[in-house]
């Protein structure tokens, strides 16, 4: 019996999901009274996720496996459940874990659930709430079947520290061709630019910007707070900006620590896209637009003015506090 | 080539969500359904398969009989066969044992689902079909080429895209990127008349236990009101000190 958690790793180091996961495994294994294991492929100082709450790490090192591949990796980490006697397989909420999950889940007879925003209510049934609906609501799950496979939802525990003494162990599954009959020919990734899944602060702007000409000071304000730049779904459609950067329920949904929405009217499904995020900041120039109702701040006025002010501010702040 | 399209009837994105029976049942009252957004990026693709490629291409959902309509819909936008597994979709791997098995019978080379749906979020089953059928599987595809039985997709990953070769059969968890927007097809009269001559067979479903089961619904908490502020100090002051958020 044992909490298995599969730790997401770029470049030989862990990214910030990965702890906050193996946090999240060591809270459901505390309530069942057993510990959390790590599956590591080719990834960072295991003993890294001893800091926040793994007691065995399982080091899986292998060329094959240097691109991401959903049913090599799905196979490793079923054959690592079985091998444990996981009842609980912990993933996030990233494209890789939505693209393995269901594999898992298939693999080891087990229920999903996905976007699971908190610890399991009850652990015998096993209840987890996640969010549907795109943010416009919860569902209280129950999980019937014996080893269960959660997703944890983007930002939704948080990265805490449970200092554990934490042991390591080669892990060495074994892969066949067949896991292999998908093949990544090129990745194109910008490595400079921090990723709306990725990133704590998300500055999004919307048509209220008149044009892709204005986007700029947008990217500015982005670059001063170290955030990743989103845009609403007309803009996304009229080609403004990249598919990749539509927010909302039709594109990616946002649960940063902060979002802020320049010169966006606030439409129900962009809401519902952004509505994980912990706070939310308008600038809007018409008093009447929706999303007022749904934000903590905001500033009426025009973001062609507000935004140039908001970085110089910005920067002002930053030059003090660093 | 023969491809299922996999559609979702779901609520229209404009739907208030309201819960009924002890916030145990989605409310349907006064809700729009339409096919899931991610589907018809997907059933767009499609359309382009079987006009350039001369592709045949059915269409199948699991539910009951009040799904129809969704299922017109998509044959009006030109698919050939629509079928409706006549049970109601109760969990995401039951939905995916019921389409593994119209996939079987059919013999179908490329089924095309969406990301996720947007009612319940799961985007589970595209990924559970392929791994049911052993076929290859691509998900968060934004966009799909086919020659022969090769094909090459391109898969949306965080923070970038990568290039994928791989072979039929193959399943797709489909989204925008697939087409674009302005490419989606809304059905004209012609389509809606032949649509509704179009076979739409019943299958009745095989035995698939959910696994999971919602117990309640709830809605977020209330928000407070927003606090309006009238310079960028301020604001930046209440981010800092209040929010603690930079």
């Amino acid at each position: 019996m044992s909490v298995l958690v599969y730790t997401e790793s770029e470049n030989g180091s862990f990214k910030k999901i990965a702890h906050e996961a193996v946090a999240y495994a060591k809270g459901i294994a505390d309530t069942m009274g057993t510990n959390v294991t790590a599956v590591s492929v080719n990834g960072g100082d295991a003993s890294e996720l001893g800091k926040f709450g793994a007691s065995k790490v399982l080091e899986v090192s292998n060329e094959k496996l240097k691109n991401f591949n959903a049913e090599a990796y799905a196979d490793v980490l079923a054959q690592a459940a079985k091998a444990e006697g996981a009842n609980v397989v912990v993933l996030t909420s990233s494209a890789n874990s939505k693209f393995m999950a269901p594999l898992v889940a298939v693999n080891l007879d087990a229920g999903y659930v996905p976007n699971v925003t908190e610890l399991p209510s009850s652990t015998a049934p096993f209840t987890v709430k996640h969010s549907v609906f795109t943010n416009k609501a919860f569902s209280n799950t129950e999980i019937n079947t014996e080893v269960k496979v959660i997703g944890l939802g983007k930002n939704a525990y948080g990265v805490k520290e449970n200092e554990t003494s934490v042991t390591t162990e080669a892990f060495s599954p074994s892969l066949s061709d067949d896991d292999f009959s998908t093949e990544v020919v090129s990745v194109d990734k910008a490595t400079d630019k921090v990723t709306i899944a990725d990133a704590e602060i998300v500055v999004s702007a919307g048509r209220g910007m008149k044009g892709p000409e204005n986007w700029g000071m947008i990217e500015e304000l982005a670059e001063t707070l170290g955030a990743a730049t989103a845009c609403s779904k007309p803009v996304s459609d009229m080609g403004w900006r990249p598919h990749s950067e539509h927010v909302g329920q039709t594109g990616k949904p946002v649960a940063s620590n902060l979002y802020i929405a320049i010169g966006i009217s606030g439409a129900i499904q962009h809401l519902a896209g952004i509505n994980a995020s912990k706070t939310k900041v308008v600038i809007n120039n018409d008093p009447e637009a929706p999303f007022f109702k749904a934000a903590d701040y905001g500033i009426v006025g025009d973001a062609f003015e507000v935004v140039p002010q908001l970085v110089e501010k910005l920067k002002e702040f930053k030059a003090q506090n660093n | 080539m023969k491809i299922l399209v996999c559609i979702s009837h779901v609520p229209d994105t404009t739907s208030k969500i309201n819960f009924t029976d002890g916030d145990t049942k989605f409310d349907t009252n006064g809700v729009q359904f339409v096919i899931n957004p991610n589907d018809e990026f997907g059933l767009t693709r499609a359309m382009w398969f079987k006009e350039k490629q001369g592709a045949t291409v059915h269409v199948v959902n699991v539910g009951g009989p009040e799904t129809e309509p969704t299922l017109r819909k998509a044959l009006a936008i030109g698919a050939d066969e629509a079928i409706r597994v006549n049970t109601p979709a109760t969990d995401g791997y039951s939905v995916a044992k019921q389409l593994a098995n119209v996939v079987k019978d059919g013999g179908y080379d490329l089924i095309i689902g969406g990301r996720e749906s947007i009612d319940y979020n799961g985007g589970m089953v595209p990924g559970m079909v392929a791994k049911m059928i052993d076929a290859n599987f691509v998900n968060t595809c934004i966009s799909l080429e086919i020659e022969g039985d090769s094909a090459t997709a391109i898969r949306e990953i965080d923070g970038g895209k990568e290039t994928i070769s791989t072979k039929l059969p193959l399943v797709v968890g489909g989204q925008k990127g697939l087409v674009e927007e302005s490419d989606l097809r809304i059905p004209n009269m012609r389509g809606i008349m032949q649509a509704r001559s179009k076979p739409l067979s019943v299958k009745e479903p095989v035995d698939a236990n959910a696994k999971t089961s919602t117990k309640a619904f709830e809605k977020p908490a209330p928000k407070g009101a927003v606090k309006l502020v009238d310079n960028v100090d301020e604001l930046v002051n209440l981010l800092h000190n209040e929010a603690k958020v930079i």
